[in-house]
């Protein structure tokens, strides 16, 4: 089953476009997300920081993502 | 009243500030964000704003709900502009009606503060010579 994962910004370089498919397989938290997208995505730890969100709500590391929610990439965000 | 906004066209500024006032309210204070013609001393050409609307929407609202609470403040309206931004464009109102000048002053202070530390919403920078995505130092 593949998750949708939107970015944002900086992020959308990162990944090439405006978001990309991951599949997901078994137990995945946040934690487990950013690892994963580190590992494929190594400019995503250049950034100051960043979050994840899910569900349009900023996500704690130890939450488990499942296959219907949206879920983002929030590099450090510059309104005002 | 709370009324909150992420706009693809200019701002008006004026009308902001006539809704954020009603006849409880013994004074408005307004912050209005606009596009500046240098960073670190390199000339601005515009700037390129993009949101990720359905959260945005979200912070934003939180922001205004805790205002509301904190100050006990009448109204604040919120008003983002995204897209394409040039130098002097407005980017950004808040107007924050309340009974008396303090109360209005601190939450229209809390509000922009802590919409550049959580509502998603990020800025490109374009230079005569490069472009950069802002990533501020908290």
């Amino acid at each position: 089953m593949d998750i949708n994962i939107l970015a944002f910004g900086i992020v959308k370089e990162f990944f090439g476009g405006p978001s990309i498919a991951l599949e997901l397989q078994g137990r995945l938290t946040v934690a487990g997300l950013k690892e994963k997208l580190e590992a494929t995505y190594p400019d995503l730890k250049r950034l100051r920081t960043y979050m994840v969100a899910v569900n349009d709500e900023y996500a704690e590391d130890e939450l488990v993502i499942r296959p219907e929610d949206e879920i983002a990439i929030i590099p450090p965000v510059s309104g005002g | 009243m709370i009324d909150i906004k992420i706009l693809n066209e200019p701002l008006d500024t004026a009308s902001c500030i006539g809704n954020a006032t009603d006849a409880a309210c013994g004074g408005t204070a307004s912050f209005i964000g606009v596009v500046r013609d240098k960073t670190d001393g390199r000339k601005v050409v515009r700037l390129e704003y993009e949101c990720y609307e359905s959260m945005a929407l979200k912070e934003l609202a939180k922001i205004a709900a805790h205002a509301v609470e904190s100050w006990k403040i009448n109204n604040i309206v919120i008003h983002h502009r995204v897209g394409v931004l040039n130098v002097g464009d407005v980017a950004v109102i808040i107007a924050v009606g309340a009974a008396h000048r303090a109360a209005a002053f601190d939450a229209c202070r809390y509000a922009i503060d802590t919409l550049k530390i959580t509502v998603p919403i990020w800025k490109k920078e374009v230079f005569e010579n490069g472009e950069v995505w802002v990533s501020p130092h908290a």
